[in-house]
């Protein structure tokens, strides 16, 4: 008994510490924005704040628009979200019950596209991004990525698990194709549309190196950019660097700690497949 | 299989005719889907294979000379892709089996432990929720040579400071520290779901036998994960080798020193980006796809011989 117990505690310590080498860049991230820069450049490093400060955040907010970065990276995420989400609803419906010819085929040739890495493509998007005038707006940012083979083909698969007697029994009641889905199907996925969203959401918050492509001006520049950006206006002021790195983390791990268990399924489910 | 077979009965056994009127309500459906798959998917797909093969392509213009291997022959003759074929190959040998170790001992840690299991769980998989590029500004500020804590903690030992980006002996460490922190969350999620996928009768009959917790460990928990651990190797070698935003961020937008940080992805953008070359991006952009193809064909074919995930 007593051999059991002491291998537990065992496991119990080193998970704390490969947990804390985990976490420690974040901690340090916001330990050293608090700091100012005198002490934030000091040797041997101190592991508390002496003053701890805003002042680093006010610094970010005032030189670089912070604020703006933010809008702009919520309006993207959250209409890229929505649209990615109504377009793969459709689409699911479409391949899993709408009955037409060569629908599978159709279906697996979708699915084999998932193979061709996104940096293949971004040499035309550039183009037709700048030939559609879009270039340089948050719509740059949404449209090329509204269409997700991979949500599709998760939420298909959960859409070919509902009976077919309810779809049959709700056409006797008269509803139609449209009711159907949006009425009866939808609510019924809500968990896996639940987690398919936060995954977008997450991806489209964290996307960087396509907005260096297509956006411009200072304007239209969502959180990442804006932080890549602010390493030329902060110069080499790390305490600077890492509260605008705070500006961009904590809304995600905020997310994280309310919605873990969603975010998780949706990984496992979609890392073999991806 | 079953219910594939079902389905399609039903379907005749409705008697649906296919009319133009059938025909329609799939189209409009899916219309908004695929008018965005065809414009940033599958157009700019084979306009990427077609590009690769077209001779002196002029970009503004939209001319070109002919369609031939030059390209191919122009990037193999370059030394600054084949060294990005090299660091990148050598990038993925390096990080992909040490994040698969650390993975496994913590995965089988972490399905171990009931209590703190939630806590455990948010604290391994935050990285991987939180954007690239903050992720690699944090570590720029870690890798500082003047203040940064990894000089600091080797100082404890007695070490001199290194100069972890700027020094070429000691790049290739500083960006596989980085990339295997960052693997981990990932890795261990999968192996984690092929933990719990394991019946526990194997357990239960193995410790009725008497079984030691190292036998069980080597005798039923490696060989039932295998087939998890096979295709988290492929899916991670394939995320390794696309391996670019971190960097570009670690190093300011710079390909590092000596040009050893030239991963493929980078040689793809800078020939697209900087240097205006598309032929040669898109020839670039073509050996990607075929490795990426071969691994995702083998991983397909594993995954369908063992069945695991069906």
């Amino acid at each position: 008994m007593k051999k059991i117990s002491a291998g537990r505690i065992i496991t119990y310590v080193l998970l704390a510490i490969g947990g804390f080498i985990m976490v420690f860049p974040f901690i340090w991230m916001l330990i050293s924005s608090l700091k100012t820069w005198a002490e934030c450049g000091s040797m041997p490093p101190t592991w508390w704040p002496h003053n701890p400060t805003l002042e680093n955040y006010i610094y970010a907010f005032k030189t670089a628009p912070f604020l703006k970065y933010f809008r702009n990276s919520v309006i993207v995420t959250i209409v890229c979200t929505a649209a990615t989400m109504f377009n793969t609803i459709l689409c699911a419906f479409t391949f899993s019950r709408l009955k037409f010819p060569g629908r599978d085929i159709i279906f697996s040739l979708m699915v084999s596209l998932m193979m061709i890495p996104y940096e293949m493509l971004i040499i035309t998007n550039y183009t037709t991004i700048v030939k559609m005038g879009l270039y340089d707006t948050l719509v740059a940012l949404i449209i090329p990525f509204t269409s997700s083979i991979f949500y599709t083909y998760i939420l298909r698969n959960f859409f070919l698990s509902i009976p077919d007697s309810l779809y049959y029994s709700a056409r006797v009641d008269g509803a139609s194709d449209w009711q159907y889905l949006w009425e009866v199907m939808v609510p019924i996925a809500k968990p896996s549309l639940v987690t398919i969203g936060l995954l977008d959401a997450l991806a489209c918050w964290n996307s960087f190196m396509w907005s260096i492509l297509v956006v411009g001006s200072v304007d239209n520049r969502t959180l990442p950019f804006g932080l890549f950006a602010f390493t030329d206006q902060a110069g080499v002021r790390f305490e600077r660097l890492m509260a605008g790195s705070s500006i961009v983390v904590i809304p995600v791990i905020i997310l994280f700690l309310f919605c873990r268990k969603q975010i998780v399924t949706g990984v496992s489910k979609g890392g073999m497949k991806g | 299989m079953t219910e594939k077979k079902k389905r399609v009965r039903t379907y005749k056994d409705t008697d649906e005719k296919i009319t133009a009127k059938s025909l329609i309500k799939p189209f409009l459906f899916s219309l908004p889907f695929m008018v965005g798959l065809i414009i940033f998917t599958v157009y700019p797909f084979i306009k990427a294979v077609l590009l690769s093969f077209m001779e002196n392509y002029r970009f503004l213009s939209g001319k070109f000379t002919g369609y031939g291997l030059g390209n191919y022959q122009a990037i193999i003759a370059d030394p600054n892709f084949i060294n990005a074929l090299k660091s990148t190959t050598k990038y993925v040998l390096i990080v992909v089996p040490i994040s698969m170790a650390l993975s496994l001992l913590i995965a089988v840690g972490l399905n171990s432990v009931k209590k703190l299991q939630g806590l455990f769980q948010t604290v391994y998989f935050l990285p991987l929720v939180t954007s690239s590029t903050a992720i690699g500004m944090i570590f720029r500020w870690l890798y500082d040579y003047d203040y940064g804590l990894f000089n600091y903690f080797i100082g404890l030992f007695g070490i001199d400071r290194i100069h972890w980006l700027a020094d070429v002996r000691f790049t290739m460490a500083s960006i596989c520290i980085y990339g295997i922190w960052s693997m981990l969350p990932f890795t261990i999620i999968l192996l984690l779901a092929g933990l719990q996928n394991i019946d526990p009768v194997y357990y239960t009959a193995a410790r009725a036998d008497g079984a030691k917790s190292r036998d069980i460990f080597f005798n039923i928990t490696i060989p039932l994960l295998m087939p998890t651990i096979i295709l988290t190797s492929i899916v991670n070698m394939m995320s390794a080798f696309k391996v670019y935003d971190s960097l570009f961020v670690l190093y300011g937008g710079k390909p590092g020193p000596a040009f050893n940080l030239y991963t493929v992805i980078y040689y793809l953008y800078d020939m697209f980006w900087n240097k205006n070359k598309l032929g040669n991006a898109a020839a670039s952009a073509m050996v990607l796809f075929v490795i990426i193809a071969v691994f995702t064909l083998l991983q397909n074919l594993i995954s369908k011989k063992t069945n695991y995930y069906k």
